[in-house]
């Protein structure tokens, strides 16, 4: 394996380029969860994303910002392999977990995503019951009693917040509920199987006001105890929740920083120019 | 008056006023066709009823054998072998019709054997039935010697299986794909996907092809002429000629009797309302699915 403690503790000291990780907070060290090292995406012949090198630090959350196509949510869809389903896709690189590069072909790709939740941009419940909608994942990897499930399932509606509006009808269909309660009931079935990452893909750009004010209000209660890793198209979203930010255009990682600091006063001209809205 | 007030939006308008005339032609035209096509219909069931209906009513064609010309009688073996082989005809057919289909939807997308297994399943789908009867009797009839039940139900177990091919794969990839992600984003492995979220997901569609599947098979006449051949007698042996109501409408309806003339329509009527049933059962569930 060639992430020794010594490696472990170089990226501690120097990042291995510039913007590639940002400074320790007020609170100290920045323990990266996730390593990506010199990553390279390709959708078939196109050269997607172009030598990604960022440590995504643990319980923190991090956004991801950049126009239209330029390879944040692909970035994203890396962490959890969710690009092995489509055989035309592949990934070059590292991204280090726990001393583990989770790119080479001898990880399992479930347990892979068991640890690396997702919750994507259009809400899919899964056509069965509120409850079910939760179990389903447990289930794959616990064998849980009646009463434990119940609990979980409580535990993880509670956590997302929609336990007092679907108490009563847990039995219904997750499909009867309202955009914004799909994506938090996407939320907890996520959260249900007790993953160390949860990945989120424009998590709120098909809702209203109030239920993206409800899942930012989530999301910053989830970075207590998961890494947090959000891809966003609205910067106040990303200003709003987000401790770190990168900024990324044409499948290059432009900045990446503290997010106060990417905000107030980037380094990059490019940088500045998007967030204030002069790109082009 | 000024440009701005010379609005071309006006219902004087002769472009609009074209596209408007075009618009109720073509809508004569289609209710025309749609006429048309249900005139056939309407008049294919109420000369069934007609003929058939009196027969249908009488509790002895359910519960007679197929008589001798002159004597009394009724549908009671042929419906019998009817029911069994399209019953074991469905359940030999259909387990490898959504197996074929999930493989063509699932895990063969975009591959060069899925392409290829789907155009030939194409071909079989439009295959006459006279052929599948063909061959069955070639290879399996003639070899054993005798024409059989089972002999009939493989043969109707190969016109389902293009049928559910078809309707399994077309209703596996209505579901979403964002469906399959999440799915895979929990740690989901394939099968189990698979099994419990497209599935469920395309159940009404699934279901719905199986039963016109069933439908069809419940009128073919041809591959049935030369597998299961026809029996007069009471019997359940799949092993041995079986009656079944296709061939004994043919048979009957291409006779001189009077009386077996009564029993071929009772017979049609018959068919057709079950697979009225069957239809209006399919609808309904899908339906229910949305």
């Amino acid at each position: 394996m060639e992430t020794s403690t010594a490696e472990i503790a170089r990226i501690h000291v120097t990042m291995p380029r510039g913007e590639s990780g940002p400074a320790p907070d007020a609170a100290g060290e920045i323990r990266p969860k996730l390593r990506v090292r010199d990553l390279n995406f390709y959708y078939g012949g196109y050269h997607a994303l172009k030598s990604i090198t960022m440590d995504i630090p643990e319980k923190k959350v991090t956004a991801y910002i950049g126009p239209s196509g330029c390879g944040k949510s692909t970035l994203l869809r890396t962490f959890n392999r969710m690009y092995s389903l489509y055989p035309d896709q592949r990934a070059e690189g590292e991204i280090i977990m726990d001393g583990e590069n989770l790119l080479t072909s001898k990880q399992d790709v479930s347990l892979i995503r068991a640890r690396i939740g997702m919750v994507f941009q259009k809400a899919t419940p899964f056509p069965m019951s509120i409850y079910d909608n939760i179990a389903f994942g447990v289930r794959l990897f616990e064998n849980l009693g009646r009463g434990e499930m119940d609990e979980r399932v409580e535990w993880a509606l509670k956590r997302a917040a929609l336990w007092p509006e679907v108490k009563d009808k847990l039995s219904q269909s997750g499909n009867g509920l309202s955009g914004g309660q799909q994506q938090r009931l996407c939320i907890a079935r996520s959260i249900a199987i007790k993953p160390e990452v949860i990945l989120l893909d424009e998590p709120c750009s098909a809702l209203d006001p109030i239920s993206t004010a409800k899942i930012e209000e989530l999301i910053n209660e989830l970075k207590h105890d998961y890494t947090v890793v959000i891809v966003t198209h609205n910067m106040q979203q990303a200003a709003r929740v987000s401790d770190y930010t990168a900024y990324i255009y044409l499948g290059e990682m432009i900045e990446f920083d503290a997010t106060d600091t990417i905000f107030i006063k980037p380094k990059h001209k490019q940088t500045e120019d998007y967030i204030t809205g002069r790109f082009g | 008056m000024s440009e701005a007030a010379m609005s071309v939006i006006h219902p004087a308008n002769r472009v609009y006023l074209a596209r408007k005339r075009r618009n109720v032609l073509m809508l004569a035209i289609s209710s025309l066709a749609l006429a048309f096509g249900l005139f056939w219909l309407v008049w294919i069931v109420f000369t069934l009823l007609y003929e058939g209906g009196a027969a249908l009513a009488r509790v002895g064609l359910y519960t007679q054998m197929t008589p001798p010309p002159g004597a009394d009688g009724g549908l009671a073996n042929a419906i019998a072998g009817s029911l069994m082989m399209a019953g074991v005809g469905t359940l030999l057919g259909t387990p490898v019709g959504i197996l074929a289909g999930t493989y063509l939807a699932e895990y063969g997308r975009g591959s060069w054997l899925a392409a290829a297994t789907r155009f030939l399943n194409d071909v079989l789908l439009s295959a006459p039935s006279i052929v599948i009867g063909l061959f069955v009797y070639s290879v399996y009839v003639a070899k054993i010697g005798h024409f059989s039940g089972w002999a009939g139900s493989i043969a109707l177990a190969l016109l389902v299986i293009p049928v559910v091919v078809r309707t399994t794969d077309d209703m596996l990839k209505l579901v979403p794909g964002s469906l399959r992600e999440a799915a895979a984003a929990l740690g989901c492995p394939t099968w189990k996907m698979i099994t419990s979220i497209t599935y469920r997901a395309a159940r009404a569609g699934i279901l719905t092809g199986i039963l016109l599947a069933v439908a069809r098979i419940s009128g073919e006449t041809a591959p049935l002429l030369f597998t299961a051949l026809n029996n007069q007698f009471w019997s359940v042996n799949m092993n041995a000629p079986m009656a079944n109501l296709p061939v004994v409408i043919f048979q009957f309806a291409m006779s001189p009797y009077e009386d077996w003339h009564r029993l071929a329509w009772g017979g049609a009527a018959l068919i057709t309302m079950a697979v009225l049933a069957l239809n209006i059962v399919a609808r309904i569930l899908f339906r229910k699915s949305d």
